[in-house]
């Protein structure tokens, strides 16, 4: 059942230009700042030669590459959430699924899950560039990996707090104004506490930022996935609240 | 046998605003049931409980003896819904959105493609069935609403003013289709469209400012007569001269030829009368019919007090 409200999902978005739309423009962008990457690192190979435990490509390339990605993802990911819910109760299309033997439950993770399948195809085609250097050189394929994960948990915990954003109001275009506020808010929260002292700040712990470049960095943390895996599941949650709630008041 | 629906002192309140007060009724197979009011009355905020889109401040809805509010989601496996605005994916083809509804109403693969392409004939969605949704006109998507709704083909329907928007064949058709659906399903209908309950239902219900005022067969409202009538006579006797006739319980004067009449009398007896005064009788109608005229005495309070805000 959440199968068949996220395939729905997934093939709506491709039936309407948006997605098409997205993943030009975003592939678009990646790939100029890849070329530019890339020609930086022909620039200076000669000079990386003489370093020792000099960064590799996969460092020099692929890292700032993700990097790259995870900010123009952000403005663009309130794009793709705002119709999420928000569309659904404008149209009153909401009435079909509330109507049919599904719970609410159901209707919010199949919707989640729909966004993640685009999310995936999104990073298959961003990953795809950095991929491509294989063919010329050696990558460090556990680094690469771990950016991919990274930006994906990234990605995901982006679409989360779009959803519930997306479920508090008929209007997408305020879903998707508050929803590029708040990722933006806790992207940066960690700017403020970059002269205070690193680890025990608490602003730093929050801020998504932090968090997202440990994983780039390749650093595979059980305290960074479970603060993406929290920030999922708490918006999911939220989400499911929020419809169970309107349902009573509306 | 037991009911399809059964509804129990339902009440749902807007902060303080009651919208539905205390209903209770029962459906049975076989039944369709006209919901009447005028706007604003409750009408919806009923479906929409009972469709489980609106959660009852108190009451109990069981559908097809399952407790709508205890286990909603296998109460809602006997339940279509075609709700005020049809839920329409706009970018989905007919037929893509039809069998998104099957599987969302839990029907096996084997007879998805069957179960739709019986919905859209009866629907009469042939000639449309690969066309985007988005591009059809008002009376087409309505139908594939309805088609929505008896797909799954469901113990219970309820329909939500069903022949909005489309032509009177249309309309004639959609009619058919639900009496034909009402013999082995329990139905009901929500409109503010008289004549149609009167062509359609086996038994009406009124509801009004939240009350249910109103409950009575068909039958029984077709077997009352009508007393109000329009007359116009050719000749043009005095208001005293017909008012001083017994067989009228009232006369009034519209213009010079026309009359409005109530009475007690069989529609035969009156003309007979009439005849007999050689007043040059030239056209004779019932002013309203039963069931407009109980719609209007239950209602009227709000026409008035609509009026006096004015």
């Amino acid at each position: 059942m959440i199968l068949t409200i996220a395939r729905r999902e997934f093939r709506s978005m491709f039936m309407t230009p948006l997605a098409w739309v997205i993943l030009a423009v975003v592939q678009v962008i990646l790939a100029w700042s890849f070329f530019s990457a890339i020609d930086v690192f022909f620039n200076i190979q000669s000079d990386l030669t003489t370093l020792k435990n000099a960064p590799g490509v996969t460092d020099l390339i692929a890292s700032p590459l993700f990097e790259l990605s995870s900010v123009v993802l952000l403005m663009v990911m309130p794009l793709l959430t705002m119709r999420l819910i928000s569309e659904e109760k404008r149209n009153k299309t909401i009435s079909l699924l509330l109507s049919a033997p599904v719970s609410i439950t159901e209707i919010v993770l199949g919707k989640y899950l729909g966004l993640l399948f685009f999310i995936i195809c999104l990073l298959f085609l961003i990953t795809l560039m950095p991929l491509s250097l294989a063919m010329g050189t050696e990558l460090d394929f556990a680094k690469l990996f771990s950016g991919v994960f990274g930006l994906f948990l990234a990605l995901a915990a982006f679409s989360a707090a779009g959803l519930y954003l997306s479920s508090l109001t008929d209007n997408p275009m305020i879903a998707a104004i508050s929803t590029f506020g708040l990722l933006l808010l806790l992207w940066m929260l960690n700017v403020s506490s970059a002269s205070a002292s690193g680890d025990g700040n608490v602003f730093a712990y929050l801020s998504l930022h932090v968090h997202f470049t440990a994983l780039l960095r390749g650093i595979l943390n059980t305290r960074d996935i479970a603060y993406f895996l929290l920030f999922i599941v708490g918006f999911i949650v939220l989400a499911i609240r929020q419809l169970e709630t309107q349902r009573l008041q509306s | 046998m037991s009911s399809l629906i059964s509804v129990n002192n339902l009440t749902r309140h807007y902060g303080d605003f009651c919208a539905v007060n205390n209903i209770s009724f029962d459906l049975a197979a076989g039944e369709i049931l006209g919901f009447l009011g005028p706007n604003g009355a409750g009408k919806s905020s009923t479906m929409q409980m009972l469709s489980g889109n609106l959660a009852p401040t108190y009451g109990a809805i069981s559908i097809n003896g399952i407790d709508l509010l205890e286990n909603p989601k296998a109460a809602k496996v006997s339940l279509g819904y075609l709700p005020e605005n049809p839920p329409l994916y706009k970018e989905m083809t007919v037929t893509e959105y039809l069998q998104f509804c099957g599987r969302l109403h839990l029907i096996d693969k084997t007879q998805l493609d069957q179960a739709c392409d019986l919905a859209i004939e009866r629907c009469g969605l042939g000639e449309v069935r690969r066309r985007l949704i988005n591009n059809l006109s008002k009376g087409y998507q309505q139908r594939v609403g309805i088609a929505q709704a008896i797909l799954h083909s469901p113990p219970v329907i309820i329909l939500d003013e069903p022949t909005v928007g489309l032509d009177p064949i249309q309309i004639l058709e959609i009619r058919q289709l639900i009496k034909t659906l009402g013999e082995s399903h329990g139905i009901i209908l929500c409109t503010h469209i008289l004549p149609e309950v009167q062509a359609v239902c086996s038994r009406v219900q009124i509801i009004n400012q939240g009350n249910l005022v109103y409950s009575s067969s068909i039958d029984e409202l077709l077997n009352k007569r009508t007393t109000r009538y329009e007359i116009s006579l050719s000749a043009t006797p005095a208001l005293d001269e017909i008012s001083g006739q017994d067989i009228f319980t009232s006369v009034e004067r519209v213009d010079e030829h026309n009359f409005i009449i109530d009475s007690d009398a069989s529609a035969e007896n009156l003309i007979e009368h009439i005849v007999k005064q050689q007043w040059g009788l030239s056209r004779f109608t019932a002013r309203q019919t039963s069931l407009e005229q109980i719609f209007i005495e239950l209602t009227a309070g709000d026409i008035e007090m609509d009026e006096t805000s004015l």
